[in-house]
C-alpha cells in the first residue's frame, strides 16, 4: 500500500545518487515541485529518463544533477531550444552529459515493456534513420512466425518513477485524467514510485476518461498543490504558456539561470 | 485586389490547403500545428486532427502553444495514452497525412531534426531530436512537410537522417519496408515542391506570388529541378489571412 508522506520525505526516500529516474507527464501534469525538491536535496549522477525533457530536465541538467539523459524530444514546446540541455551537450556545462536517443514510439514501447514485465518491445520504427547507428538500444529482431524483420527496444525499468496527478484518497489510490501520456506505464515499470497530487480527498468521484492507480501499485503519495506549474493539472490549473516563453530568456545565459534557480528553487521551502 | 501578406503567411496558407474534410492528419509541432488549425477553422472543418499527446479528433479554435495544451484534450473525440496513439493508431496505417516540419531537408526529402554538424557526439547545434517524426514519416499514408527555404535548411545532404523521405532515391522506401508512400509535397515560403515520379527528387512546381524560380534556386543547396509547367500559387484569401492573424495573435492564450 502506498504511504502518504511529505514531499521532502518522499523524495529523500525514493531518489538516490546514481539512480535511473523517470519523471513523466506529456505537457500536462509534469511533476515540477518534485523536480525542484530533487535539486534542493542535491542529488547527483542521475540517469534522467523522459520522452520530452521539457523545462523540468533543463533545470535538473543545468543544476548538475544528471550524467545521462534517455529521451526522444528535447525542446521547449512551441518556443524553441532547451538552452541548459544544449549547453550540456554542446559545451559540457556544467557537466558532460551522455545521451541515449530514441523516438517517441520507441520510448513509449520501452515503458510498455517495462510495465508488462517483458525484457523488450517490438515495433515498426527507426528503419533507415541515423538513430540506429548512434543508439545501441535499437536493434532488429526477426518475427518467429512470419520471418519479417522488425525493430526491438529494451524495456525501461527505472529505479524510480515520479509523476504528478490530480488527487488521491486517504488510502493512497491515485486518480488522474486528461492527457495522461505514458505515466501509468512509467509507474508500473519502476521499482519505486512517488506520486505528487493536488489534493487528498475522502472519495474519488468518477471523472471522464480517468485512470486510477491502485494504492498497492505505488510506493509513496505526497501532496503538492500547484506541483505541476508551469505545466498544468486539468481541472485545477491552466498551462502557464507565458512562463514557457519567458524560460527562453531565463535559461539562455548561465548566470541568469543560476540566479533564477537560487531565488525560485533553492531558497524556497518545499510544500509541507 | 488582395491585401498585403508576408511570405510566412503565404506558406502557412498554402500548407493549410493541403488538408481536406475527412482527412485524418497527424499534426507535428510548430508550423504544421498552425497550418492544421487554420485548415480546420476555415476550409476543412471536418479534418480529423491527431496529436502525439494522444488527442484524437481535437478541435482547437485557437492556436495551442504545445501539442499537449488543454484545449486539445477538452475538444477531442478521444484522449488516449501515448503508447496507444503510436501503436494502435499510427503504426497500422490508420492515418492519411503526417504533417511535419524540419530543420534540414535534402533533395530526397529526408528530414533532420537532430543535430547540425557532422559529429553527432559533438554537434555544432543540438536540435530537439526525433519526437514522433520517424514513425510518422514511415507509417502515415503520405507526408506533407512545411518549412522555410534557405541555404541552411535546403541542403544537398542532411547532417543526420532523423526521418526518412525517399532515402537515396527510387525504391528505397520499399527496400526499407516503410508502409507509407512518403512525402507528397513540401511547402516553403517560396513555393511548392513535389517529388518527381521517376527520380523522387524534389521539384519546384509552384512559386508564390512575388517569388521566382531563381529565388527558390538561390535558397537551395543543390541544383533545384523546376517543373516546365511551373504554376503560381493562389494568394491568400481575405478570410484565410484574417483567420490566420487572429489565430497567431492568440497563440497559447
Amino acid at each position: 500500500m502506498a504511504e502518504i508522506v511529505s514531499l521532502s520525505d518522499g523524495i529523500a526516500a525514493v531518489v538516490h545518487d546514481g539512480d535511473t529516474l523517470v519523471m513523466e507527464g506529456f505537457t500536462h501534469l509534469i511533476p515540477f515541485a518534485a523536480g525542484h525538491e530533487i535539486i534542493r536535496q542535491g542529488r547527483r549522477d542521475l540517469t534522467l529518463v523522459r520522452m520530452t525533457p521539457d523545462l523540468i530536465y533543463d533545470q535538473l541538467i543545468g543544476m548538475g544533477c544528471a550524467s545521462k539523459l534517455i529521451f526522444s524530444w528535447g525542446g521547449n514546446p512551441g518556443v524553441g531550444s532547451l538552452h541548459r540541455f544544449r549547453d550540456a551537450v554542446e559545451n559540457a556545462w556544467p557537466l558532460p552529459i551522455d545521451l541515449e536517443e530514441h523516438s517517441h514510439a520507441g520510448m513509449a514501447n520501452r515503458y510498455l515493456a517495462g510495465a508488462s514485465g517483458l525484457p523488450f518491445a517490438v515495433l515498426r520504427g527507426y528503419v533507415g534513420t541515423d538513430l540506429v547507428a548512434q543508439t545501441d538500444t535499437i536493434r532488429s529482431i526477426t518475427c518467429p512466425f512470419t520471418g519479417e524483420v522488425l525493430t526491438a527496444v529494451p524495456a525501461l525499468s527505472p529505479d524510480v518513477t515520479i509523476i504528478h496527478a490530480q488527487r488521491a484518497d486517504r488510502k493512497g489510490n491515485v486518480q488522474m485524467w486528461g492527457i495522461l501520456g505514458v505515466q501509468k506505464e512509467a509507474v508500473l515499470a519502476a521499482k519505486r514510485s512517488l506520486i505528487t497530487v493536488e489534493e487528498i480527498v475522502d472519495s474519488l468521484d468518477p471523472q471522464p476518461q480517468e485512470v486510477v492507480l491502485p494504492s498497492f501499485a505505488t510506493t509513496y503519495v505526497a501532496v503538492a498543490p500547484g506541483g505541476a506549474h508551469p505545466s498544468y493539472a486539468q481541472g485545477y490549473s491552466l498551462r502557464d504558456n507565458a512562463f514557457y516563453t519567458e524560460w527562453d530568456a531565463i535559461s539562455k545565459d548561465r548566470d541568469t539561470f543560476l540566479r533564477w534557480m537560487d531565488e525560485n528553487v533553492m531558497r524556497r521551502a518545499p510544500a509541507a | 485586389m488582395t491585401a498585403a501578406y508576408t511570405s510566412d503567411e503565404m506558406m502557412t496558407v498554402a500548407a493549410a490547403r493541403q488538408l481536406h474534410n475527412g482527412t485524418v492528419c497527424f499534426v507535428g509541432i510548430g508550423l504544421p500545428s498552425t497550418a492544421a488549425t487554420l485548415a480546420r477553422v476555415t476550409s476543412a472543418p471536418d479534418v480529423v486532427l491527431i496529436y502525439e499527446s494522444g488527442t484524437l479528433g481535437a478541435k482547437p479554435a485557437r492556436l495551442p502553444l504545445s501539442i499537449g495544451d488543454g484545449i486539445l484534450a477538452e475538444t477531442a473525440d478521444a484522449v488516449v495514452s501515448v503508447p496507444e496513439v503510436f501503436n494502435y493508431w499510427l503504426q497500422p496505417g490508420r492515418i492519411d497525412v503526417g504533417f511535419l516540419s524540419a530543420a534540414q531537408i535534402d533533395r530526397y526529402a529526408n528530414i533532420n531534426t537532430t543535430v547540425i554538424g557532422s559529429d553527432y557526439r559533438h554537434p555544432k547545434v543540438r536540435l530537439p531530436g526525433a519526437g514522433g517524426a520517424p514513425e510518422i514519416a514511415a507509417s502515415c499514408r503520405e507526408v506533407v512537410v512545411v518549412l522555410r527555404q534557405t541555404l541552411r535548411t535546403f541542403v544537398d545532404r542532411v547532417d543526420f537522417i532523423t526521418s526518412v523521405g525517399f532515402g537515396q532515391g527510387p525504391g528505397d522506401r520499399q527496400r526499407l519496408g516503410l508502409s507509407g508512400s512518403g512525402p507528397r509535397v513540401v511547402i516553403t515560403d517560396f513555393g511548392i515542391l513535389t517529388p518527381d515520379p521517376e527520380t523522387c527528387e524534389l521539384t519546384l512546381v509552384s512559386v508564390h506570388n512575388g517569388s521566382t524560380a531563381e529565388d527558390a534556386r538561390a535558397a537551395t543547396g543543390w541544383p533545384l529541378a523546376v517543373s516546365p509547367d511551373l504554376a503560381t500559387t493562389d494568394p491568400p484569401t481575405e478570410e484565410e489571412l484574417t483567420v490566420l492573424r487572429r489565430l497567431e495573435a492568440t497563440q497559447g492564450a
